[in-house]
């Protein structure tokens, strides 16, 4: 297919883009296959380049022969378009619809785009499992990695090479296979170094309404247990929906079958729900006309609130159960694909310095994320103001972000990484030029995509030392301790980055964000000028010293 | 939630006194003139229970292995933090380490006549009126009084005569950029059909005093329904057909009632333990306290939006022009004037507006045994219309919440005479200067504490005009002040804090280097903090 069928009108001058906080631009607007572009052709102004991918629905008015058409992107921006012409205006907004929900993967912008930076140190092979599995080594001889999966036969979400304990040989992780939703049979998440406990990850067990079981799905995870030490199991859904799950072949583990587990249950939403919080929240931040009650009681209605605190609270309930109890873990919900990773990678930003670290961050979402198999392309594939019959999207790793956003509120010093990072991070995986949240597993997305070879990595860009730098936040003093985040709704805030992001200005904020990053650099610089001038100091005196002695 | 400690519990005259058995001997100092309501849940095998709640909201529970001690305790604590006569109270016993001389000396730390001076007041239009000279028109009013030059004695005491308690019309705040002037009075007795020439003339004094402009704004601050109410009552608000040339305009700050009642409610959200994110945000919502915060900040925007923007003067009042009359012109004035944004320069508002001008301390902090239906967070509201701002301009202000959060400890703990009583008049009725300390020089002294390291003197925020959003969702739950718990929990890193470290590291480096030899050539980067470290106090 061309793109070309699907632009009717390339181009029309006299278009008047409004945009929040920029002035109202006047100038020509065209169509290419990936974007919608505003040029003004004048210097002074800032040309508009819009990725289709990015727009999530799109609303027409007219006034006579005015056409206006009114811009809603993933990342939460309106804009808007006035248009002379009510055919031209149709054309546009139809081209725009069309391109902007393209079915096909491979037409997506990432296959298209080629870097206007020379690419150093390549993305793609930076994070694999062998690299993760070599540090793990270095820690415990009791795992191993395995090739089970190195044909997405036993399950086409999780990566060729796994980490399972060492004992436990690939005909069992089969047979375990068979017995967990989408094949996601138990598999390491994360290792804690300090008492040598685990927490490993799978799908809901298979067991269904007649208590089926699995020796070699027992086996499995009693092979992660210390002699006499019990483990915890933590299903992320209340146990009424545990429990009805059954009826369609789902189900938790029974204590008769796995007596050295304790299983929890916690209340973390389904997708469809979180969707819904998502919509209503955002529909809430951009009512400016609400008042204190009304904002305070959609505040709440949409519930998005209750979701963070509610993932906090597992998060920091997994941290527990491995730090202070000092037991292994294993997290489930029911696929294994949503609320388990914002568990599981939470856990680890909680218990783990490293992940709180630039790098170690990018790790964590390569290893948790897509490596494990989030649906990153059916979650993102709409946004807050989808209107259309829900599919399978949902906001669940804007969620962890967000999560992740409170913890670095409350322990301002203990991340490498600012607020824009994860922002950045909240607009790529909805829209991007870069190919790193393509797909929707592992094995889609490195071989039946080839991302790798036709596309370029978000990490590509991120790592560059001048993109860097901004993602970097000055306070950071690499801290070696748990952090333990308070849930309590008075210390939880709604992350006015993302929601109140173009609906306030956020000047004053950005401008005691470059004061600190100020005091910060001038400390070092007097720091820097005070060492050369002790060396000067010490230097002339030594100097100075054979002369002084008759 | 903190872990609970063992210890000894002491009752003095004026604290209550917990020391921990550990080694370190850490001790409790809890003022009872700080404590707010002493609890006695029904005793439990472990032992008798007693909750402290203090007015600034911190909250000591205590479990007593005997149950008499417990009532015993319980009743000296409702004594002793309920005095019934000034006489009582800590600030007449206190007694630092400070001889006459200091003493008197720090009296004079705040000079309201050097602020209006600041102003440029006096003026060739403004001066000071000796009216009031011994209380004789106004006994809740400062002796010195700010008024037109054009206004004659006659004028004065008329106004004073149609004005509910004698407040009448006079200057708050002169804004120099504009000549516009904030001015303050309480309601005009009105009634359905009464009016004042006099009242009338000094409301035309007022505005002519701002030759640029042709007419003013009557800002009544209350709801208009209330307004019209005390009609009924022989006061109201002005008839817009006898006063030439004004605009009314009603703002809906709600009355003392209402805003405790909401307190109370914001207290118990702040109070819940473990809530559901639901509880919470309904409980906020059902307070309507951010609701009352964002009425007071509306009416500061609405005056500055006169005085700075149209250039056009303001009177403003409600009922007594004691509460919501201090907090829409103390709210303005930060807004307007960088000063007041300063540590010495909040107090010096404060002085100004709420103690020289009598806000009754004494009646709404319940300093003393009295109508509970007299006590109001007013002042409180004003300070948290502060924090907001300080949320949304992180650079413009030199004090911190900590800042805040002392003065509103110091305005409940009675511990120095500035805010006992209820009016200037009573203060010196009282000898306050004589018989007690004053907290400002207090303050000043220990303000490294105080300092927000992101405030530079010459930064854009700190110059000029505030011009905050007050759309609802810019408006936080004040954390720091009605969940102390929480506050502890999650300050465990301060970014403030570890800033000032770096400031004040950064400040002995330029000491050594400029000991050494020259201060290093200002970069682009540095620039601006150079300047900035020159200011900070040492």
């Amino acid at each position: 297919m061309e793109f070309a069928e699907l632009i009717k009108t390339p181009r029309v001058d006299g278009v008047v883009l409004h945009r929040p906080f920029l002035p109202t631009v006047e100038g020509t607007l065209c169509l290419t296959g990936h974007h919608l572009i505003l040029s003004s052709r004048q210097d002074n102004t800032e040309e508009l380049w819009l990725l289709h991918s990015n727009i999530d629905a799109i609303e027409k008015r007219f006034i006579g022969s005015l056409g206006t058409i009114i811009v809603k992107c993933k990342d939460l921006r309106i804009i808007q378009l006035d248009i002379p012409g009510m055919e031209e205006c149709l054309n546009i907004a139809s081209s725009i619809e069309a391109l902007s929900t393209l079915d096909s993967v491979s037409l997506m912008y990432p296959f298209f785009y080629r870097p206007m930076f020379e690419v150093i140190e390549d993305g793609w092979h930076l994070f694999s499992p062998e690299e993760a599995f070599k540090d793990l080594e270095s820690m415990t001889d009791e795992w191993r990695l395995s090739e089970v999966n190195k044909d997405f036969t036993v399950c086409p979400s999780y990566p060729s090479l796994v980490t399972v304990p060492k004992d436990i040989d690939d005909d069992t992780l089969c047979k375990a296979a068979a017995f967990r939703h989408g094949g996601r049979f138990p598999v390491l998440s994360y290792y804690h170094k300090k008492n040598g406990m685990v927490m490993m990850r799978a799908g809901q067990p298979l067991t269904g309404t007649n208590g089926r079981r699995c020796k070699e799905d027992e086996k499995l995870i009693n092979a992660t247990l210390r002699a006499g030490k019990r483990g915890y199991i933590i299903d992320t859904r209340t146990i009424a929906v545990a429990q009805q799950a059954k009826a369609r072949g789902g189900g938790f583990e029974q204590e008769a079958n796995y007596p050295q587990w304790r299983r929890i249950h916690k209340a973390i939403e389904r997708s469809n729900i979180l969707q819904e919080s998502l919509i209503k929240l955002v529909e809430a931040c951009n009512d400016q006309s609400n008042s204190m009650d009304r904002w305070l009681s959609k505040l709440e209605a949409s519930n998005w609130q209750s979701h963070v605190k509610e993932i906090l609270t597992t998060a920091c309930l997994a941290a527990q159960c491995i730090d202070r109890s000092g037991a292994s873990v294993l997290v489930h919900g029911t696929e294994g694909t949503d609320s388990t990773l914002q568990v599981t990678s939470l856990a680890q930003i909680i218990l783990e310095p490293a992940c709180r670290t630039i790098r170690g961050f990018q790790a964590l979402v390569e290893r948790e994320w897509l490596q494990a198999g989030h649906p990153f392309q059916q979650r993102c594939a709409q946004s807050a103001y989808s209107n259309g019959k829900p599919r399978s999207e949902a906001p669940v790793f804007l969620l962890f972000l967000d999560c992740v956003w409170q913890i670095l509120r409350q322990f301002p010093c203990s991340f490498q990484f600012n607020e824009h990072f994860l922002i950045t991070l909240f607009e790529h995986a909805y829209a991007s030029q870069f190919g790193t949240f393509l797909g929707n597993s592992a094995a889609e997305s490195r071989v039946k995509l080839k991302l790798s070879r036709k596309t370029v990595s978000l990490w590509s860009w991120v790592n560059r030392p001048q993109e860097l730098e901004r993602f970097v936040n000055p306070l950071y003093e690499p801290n070696s301790l748990v952090i333990w985040p308070s849930v309590a709704p008075q210390s939880l805030l709604l992350w006015e980055g993302v929601f109140l992001r173009w609906n306030r200005s956020t000047k004053f904020l950005d401008e005691a964000y470059e004061e600190m990053v100020h005091i910060i650099e001038y400390n070092k610089e007097l720091q820097n000028k005070v060492n050369s001038l002790r060396r000067q100091l010490a230097q002339l005196e030594t100097e100075d010293s054979p002369l002084q002695t008759p | 939630m903190e872990k609970s400690v063992v210890g000894t519990l002491y009752l003095s005259s004026t604290h209550t006194i917990f020391v921990e058995n550990s080694d370190a001997r850490r001790e409790t100092w809890v003022l009872h003139s700080l404590v707010g309501s002493i609890e006695r849940p029904p005793t439990t095998p472990s032992g008798s229970p007693l909750v402290i709640r203090c007015k600034n909201f911190q909250v000591y529970q205590l479990l007593l292995p005997q149950e008499k001690d417990c009532v015993d305790i319980q009743a000296s604590l409702i004594r002793l933090s309920r005095p019934d006569r000034y006489g009582e109270l800590f600030c007449f016993s206190f007694q630092p380490n400070v001889d006459k001389e200091e003493r008197e000396k720090a009296w004079g730390f705040l000079d309201l006549h050097a602020e209006f001076s600041r102003m440029g007041i006096p003026s060739n239009l403004w001066h000071i009126t000796p009216a009031n000279h011994e209380y004789r028109v106004c006994d809740t009013y400062p002796s010195e009084l700010f008024v037109p030059k054009s206004a004659s004695p006659a004028v004065i005491v008329g106004s004073a005569k149609f004005r509910s308690r004698g407040r009448l019309p006079v200057l708050s705040y002169f804004h120099r950029d504009t000549s516009a002037a904030v001015c303050r009075s309480s309601q005009p007795l009105s009634g359905f059909s009464a009016r004042s020439l006099e009242d009338e003339q000094m409301l035309q004094a007022i505005m002519k005093s701002n030759p640029a402009s042709e007419y003013m704004y009557v800002v009544d601050t209350r709801p208009k329904l209330n307004a019209m109410a005390n009609r009924a009552a022989g006061k109201g608000y002005e008839n817009e057909d006898h006063y030439t040339n004004i605009k009314l305009h009603f703002i809906g700050i709600e009355n003392i009632h209402v805003m405790r009642n909401s307190q109370q409610k914001i207290t118990d959200v702040g109070d819940m333990r473990s809530p559901s994110m639901g509880d919470f945000l309904w409980g906020l919502e059902n307070s309507g306290w951010l609701k009352h915060i964002k009425a007071v900040l509306d009416a500061g925007v609405f005056i500055v939006k006169a005085v700075a923007e149209e250039g056009v003067s303001v009177l403003v009042h409600c009922s007594d022009g004691w509460d919501r009359t201090a907090q829409a012109c103390s709210v303005a004035s930060v807004l307007l004037d960088p000063f007041y944004r300063t540590i010495r320069g909040l107090m010096v508002l404060i002085e100004k507006d709420w103690v020289s001008f009598g806000h009754k301390f004494s009646h709404r902090y319940s300093h003393l045994e009295g109508d509970p239906k007299e006590v109001s967070p007013v002042i409180d509201q004003f300070l948290e219309c502060v924090w907001q701002l300080m949320e949304q301009f992180p650079c413009a202000f030199e004090f911190n919440e900590r800042f805040l959060l002392q003065l509103h400890t110091h305005i409940h703990s009675c511990q120095y005479g500035n805010f006992i009583g209820n009016s200037q008049k009573e203060r010196r009725d009282l000898r306050i200067n004589e018989r007690t300390h004053s907290v400002w020089p207090h303050l000043w002294e220990n303000r490294a504490e105080y300092i927000n390291p992101l405030y530079r003197a010459d930064h854009s925020q700190s110059k000029g005009i505030l011009r905050p959003v007050t759309t609802p969702y810019c408006f936080k739950f004040w954390k720091g002040m009605y969940s102390p718990a929480e506050r502890g929990v999650a300050l465990r890193q301060s970014p403030s804090d570890s800033l000032n470290a770096v400031r004040e590291e950064s400040q002995q480096l330029e000491e050594e280097l400029s000991a050494h030899q020259e201060v290093p050539r200002e970069t682009d980067a540095g620039q601006g903090i150079h300047a900035h470290t020159r200011h900070m106090p040492t």
